[in-house]
């Protein structure tokens, strides 16, 4: 598979934009350089011996990015998966509100009890979600529903998961009832070829998720997810489609996960190095670095003071997260139901 | 939507007898099926369901059926199926009554058989929950490298449960011998196809799992035979599955605890009766020569007759005994505290 | 416990106190939606939503395809968004496929999120055997569930108590499992207050006073149960009974205050024995009032198969009748 940023190729001479303007397009750098930099951070935090787990999504940034900007703040809602750091900061979560989830702090949304990256914050409109893969497709569904149900206008949800995740039942009973009743959904599944150590040949015996959509009676499309503009673009069209009653839709993204799964795995056991690097070549943080630069959107000092800037606010972060406390034991009893609870009553 | 009559009559590789013998078992699944509602009636059995409307498309994929070499997983309303590979009027008038002679002993729901040695598996009334034992039984063949298939049916409900799903993707991964035969026939107990689906062709989802999608008119068997035996004969040679849909109609209720004008219209279920599949095939046979009205007449009281006989001599058998609820819980005798 | 608004009351079965209190519910809140395998023009197959899709429409009264892990997943995304979702699995032995949304999720929702979040969803589906349904319609499920915490599970065995318990449910801010005995449906006629009125969760009924032996029972059992009380009385034994309906959270203080009186505790159930709910209470009566006993507890329970078959015999075999509970209840007196 070829991964270049084809609609923005420099050879063309002109640069698609979908209308972002300059502003927005450096918005999208500054979410790609500083989800790495968060990624980097947990992982290091993970070899320091100061939190016990980490995950990466290195590899999709472009995608998250692009997917975040095509996200209505304050109407639509995110229903992600445990990847999704990108997209949860490209809708409003700040660093800070990343670190006290790595860090696992009483001030995190969830008050500690969740793994890293499982956001959730009413506010910013983020569901909550389990790590059970393609649980959380099933509520898009019905937060979907609910949005038609009210005749709200112009709400959308926007649902995510991996390549893997389309093999689960919940996936597909979902993508039938989304269908069923032309719900304001979109699902956009990021297929960066792997599923811990599955290749997608073990996943699928076709590899393009989006040509299931036509077995559920609606559009589907794929885009090159290494490219933030034209991640915009598809996945900005479906929720558009979506928020003016024209029904879902299945969009999908290709990229790659640069890492392994997590701090937990060690993908040299079932890939090499050299396969790894040679998708390294295209690596959409560096590649849109340039393709900013090439445009005269940014100038490569204005690029190099992004990146001392999105470390600066990491590491500010850092250190307000970890000053902060734990939930306390008494912590583990509450919100099981609501009120004091005892089953024995 | 009505698929268009096919009046031209393609008999494939199928002798005259093989001809007969699908319009006998077609007019078997009818009596048989007839004779479970009447016996609800009479209030000597408490449950019936049928599958009128289904007889094309399962006489012709039994027909397609590799007696000794495949095995079936079907669904419960697969009794044509069931006749079709090998299942006698007895054994089904048995499975009728509960009696302890039955292939379950009793245990399960009416239209439940199960026959190893007719390679036909037990299944539970739980929808789609066959689908991943197809695939699995299928997966045994190919690791074995036998030329067998798997023959698993379902009905259009069934492909929105999520084993539906997680099974046809694992069949295409590694490409395994077995043929999923959708019976679609518009309804799921009183939910229409369009409330099932936004699209109307379930054959259509194949391509999403990277194997053949095929689609058949259900209400002609010959074409049900041929459409089920190319993909079966692919199956065995290791070109892997497919999906065959078999577009039919159920004109009856969904089972005795069922009223179906409370959701459908007479008027649809008349229309729809207009292409019936058995007086249909029947016509063909007669109007090509391969029987006369007479034949087929004397056909249909043969039928009868083994459905009478089969009728008194279940009934006359008696019920399992109450110590027979304990065996077959695990392989041994068993007790939860040891 | 009932409070009711009027002091009229209309005698209805199990069917129509069900349907009567979603009826209520779908006209007092248009948050309210039903979602479910044949719940629309066929009105469920007991008949329960029936008519409903013609007066609230289809978008109310949501025919779903066959598919149970979303059938309760989407309500789970719907109680996360604001509606109230009624979720109904047309037979307690196809919920199955669903217990990964059940248990894994909408139990958990609340809790994970710390609050901000919360499931308040009911699951409707009948259980329970008497009626011919063999393997796949005649199951109990609750042992499997009631282990769960984040889940409440209510089991009620009258009409009017279904009417104030579904109304307690449909008004809990949790995920609420209910669970209808089908073979109670039509059986079992009684006054039900008219008028709108809740049952808390978690409050059991003493039924029969009696002062020889304490039994608690669920669902159906209740009924035979009862019947097996009297029969004694008209002997000479005294049996006081208690119908539990609540399985989770379940009345300790109910169960404590007749075994202290009566000294021995009789536990009848349709599930098997096994890890039953009849464990659960043998324990916590063996923890909190062992001294009280004056014989060890007996629970009456289906045997350890996975359930019952079709023929007449199997099924009979297979469930207590309230004969075999008479002569357990004499056992126990005299012991
Ligand atoms: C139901 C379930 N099964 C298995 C797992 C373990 N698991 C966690 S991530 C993962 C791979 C997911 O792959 P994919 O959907 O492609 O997402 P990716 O991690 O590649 O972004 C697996 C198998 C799980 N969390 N949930
Ligand atoms: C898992 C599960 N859910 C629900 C049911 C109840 N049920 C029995 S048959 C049926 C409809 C099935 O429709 P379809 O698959 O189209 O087969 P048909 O009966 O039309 O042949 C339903 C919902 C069941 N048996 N199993
Ligand atoms: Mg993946
Ligand atoms: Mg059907």
């Amino acid at each position: 598979m070829t991964t270049t940023m084809a609609k923005t190729d420099i050879k063309t001479g002109k640069l698609e934009r979908y209308g972002l303007t300059d502003d927005k397009l450096r918005a999208l750098l500054r979410n790609m350089l500083l989800q790495r930099q968060l990624d980097n951070r947990g992982f290091q935090l993970n070899r320091q011996g100061k939190v016990p787990f980490a995950l990466g999504s290195e590899g999709h940034e472009a995608l998250q990015a692009g997917a975040a900007m095509a996200f209505e703040r304050g109407k639509d809602i995110l229903a992600p998966y445990y990847r999704d750091l990108g997209l949860c900061l490209g809708i409003g979560l700040s660093p800070y509100e990343i670190l006290l989830s790595i860090f696992a702090r009483a001030a995190d949304h969830n008050g500690g009890r969740q793994f890293p990256n499982h956001y959730s914050s009413k506010q910013a409109g983020l569901m909550s979600f389990s790590s059970i893969l393609a649980a959380h497709i099933p509520h898009a569904v019905g937060a979907a529903y609910a949005i038609k149900y009210r005749g709200e206008q112009g709400r959308a949800v926007l649902v995510t998961s991996g390549d893997g995740t389309t093999s689960e039942g919940e996936w597909h009973e979902s993508m039938n009832f989304a269908a069923i009743h032309e719900l304001p959904m979109v699902m956009l599944v990021e297929n960066n070829e792997w599923a811990i150590s599955t290749p997608l040949d073990k996943q699928m015996a076709q590899p393009e998720i989006w040509k299931r959509a036509a077995g559920y009676g609606m559009p589907g499309r794929r885009f090159n997810g290494f490219d933030p503009i034209e991640t915009y673009g598809a996945v900005k069209e479906a929720m558009d489609r979506a928020r003016s009653g024209g029904g879902p839709s299945i969009v999908e993204g290709t990229c790659y996960r640069y890492l392994a799964h997590s701090t937990d795995d060690n993908d040299m056991t079932y890939r090499t190095k050299e396969v790894v690097q040679e998708r390294r070549k295209n690596d959409p943080v560096p590649r849109f670095e340039a393709l900013l630069v090439e445009y005269g959107v940014m100038s490569e000092r204005d690029v190099e003071a992004m990146r001392k800037d999105v470390l600066r606010e990491t590491n500010d972060a850092t250190d307000r997260a970890e000053a902060m406390p734990y939930p306390q034991p008494s912590d583990l009893y509450t919100h099981v139901y609501e009120g004091a609870w005892e089953p024995w009553q | 939507m009505v698929p268009k009559v096919d009046t031209s009559f393609e008999r494939h590789d199928l002798t005259d007898e093989q001809l007969v013998a699908l319009l006998r078992t077609m007019v078997a699944h009818r009596t048989l099926e007839s004779r479970g509602f009447q016996l609800n009636r009479q209030g000597k059995i408490p449950f019936a369901s049928a599958g009128e409307g289904h007889e094309a498309v399962q006489a012709g994929a039994a027909m397609a059926f590799r007696r000794g070499v495949d095995v079936l997983v079907p669904y419960y309303r697969d009794l044509g199926l069931d006749i079709g590979i090998g299942v006698t009027a007895y054994e089904i008038l048995l499975s009728l009554f509960g009696r302890a002679a039955d292939h379950s002993a009793g245990r399960q729901f009416p239209h439940h058989y199960a026959s190893r040695k007719l390679g036909l598996y037990s299944i539970s009334s739980v929808i789609a929950a066959q689908l991943p034992h197809a695939v699995g039984a299928a997966y045994a063949m190919k690791l074995r490298g036998e030329e067998r298939a798997v023959l698993t049916t379902c009905g259009d409900g069934a492909t929105s449960e999520g084993e539906w799903h997680e099974s046809m993707n694992f069949a295409a991964i590694h490409r395994l011998p077995v043929v999923v035969l959708c019976e679609n026939n518009e309804w799921a107990i009183s939910t229409p196809l369009s409330k099932q689906m936004a699209q109307p062709d379930i054959y259509k989802r194949a391509e999403g799992y990277g194997m053949p999608g095929v689609l058949v008119d259900g209400m002609d068997p010959v074409a049900c035979y041929a459409a089920v035996k190319t993909a079966l004969d692919r199956a065995r040679s290791g070109g892997g599955p497919a999906l065959v849909e078999a577009k039919c109609y159920r004109f009856l209720a969904h089972t005795t605890d069922d009223d179906d004008r409370t959701y459908r219209s007479r008027d649809e279920v008349a229309e729809r009766r207009k292409r019936d599949p058995v007086p249909l095939f029947e016509r063909t046979l007669i109007e090509n020569g391969v029987m006369t009205a007479d034949d087929v007449e004397a056909l249909k009281r043969s039928v009868l007759d083994e459905t009478n006989e089969a009728t008194d001599r279940a009934e006359a058998m008696p019920y399992p005994k109450p110590e027979d609820l304990y065996t077959n819980v695990y392989s041994a005798n068993f007790q939860p505290w040891q | 416990m009932a409070v009711s608004s009027s002091a009229t009351s209309t005698v209805m079965n199990n069917v129509e106190a069900v349907r009567a209190t979603l009826y209520e519910a779908l006209k007092s809140d248009d948050r309210t939606v039903i979602l479910g395998e044949d719940v629309g023009a066929r009105g469920n197959v007991f008949l329960i939503t029936k008519d409903f899709i013609n007066e609230f429409g289809p978008q109310r009264i949501i025919d779903t395809p066959i598919a149970e892990a979303s059938i309760v997943g989407i309500a789970v995304g719907m109680a996360m968004e604001g509606l109230r979702p009624i979720a109904e699995i047309q037979f307690a032995d196809f919920i199955y496929p669903s217990f990964n949304q059940i248990v894994g999720e909408a139990a958990k929702t609340r809790y994970r999120s710390n609050g901000e979040y919360t499931c308040p969803l009911v699951i409707r589906t009948p259980y329970g055997g008497g009626v011919r349904g063999a393997l796949s319609h005649s199951v109990s499920i609750e042992a499997l569930f009631y282990h769960v915490p984040g889940l409440k599970i209510v089991a009620p065995a009258f009409p009017a108590d279904v009417k104030g318990l579904l109304n307690a449910a449909i008004d809990d801010p949790d995920p609420v499992l209910f669970l209808e005995h089908k073979k109670t449906y039509r059986l079992i006629k009684g006054e039900v207050p008219d008028g709108h009125y809740t049952i808390p969760l978690g409050k059991a009924n003493l039924l029969k006073e009696g002062t020889q032996l304490t039994v608690v029972s669920y669902g159906l059992y209740v009924h035979w149960a009862l019947e097996a009380a009297q029969k004694l009385q008209e002997e000479g034994l005294s049996v006081e009974v208690i119908d539990l309906r609540s399985i989770r959270p379940m009345d300790k203080g109910t169960i404590l205050r007749s075994v202290e009186k009566t000294r021995k505790l009789l536990i009848v159930h349709e599930d098997n024995k096994f890890g039953g709910i009849g464990a659960e209470i043998s324990a916590m009566v063996a923890e909190e009032a062992l001294f009280h006993l004056d014989a060890p507890i007996r629970r009456l329970c289906a045997p350890d198969v996975p359930a019952m078959g079709y023929a007449l015999p199997l099924e009979e075999e297979y469930m207590s009748s309230p004969g075999e509970m008479a002569e357990a209840m004499r056992e126990l007196v005299r012991f």
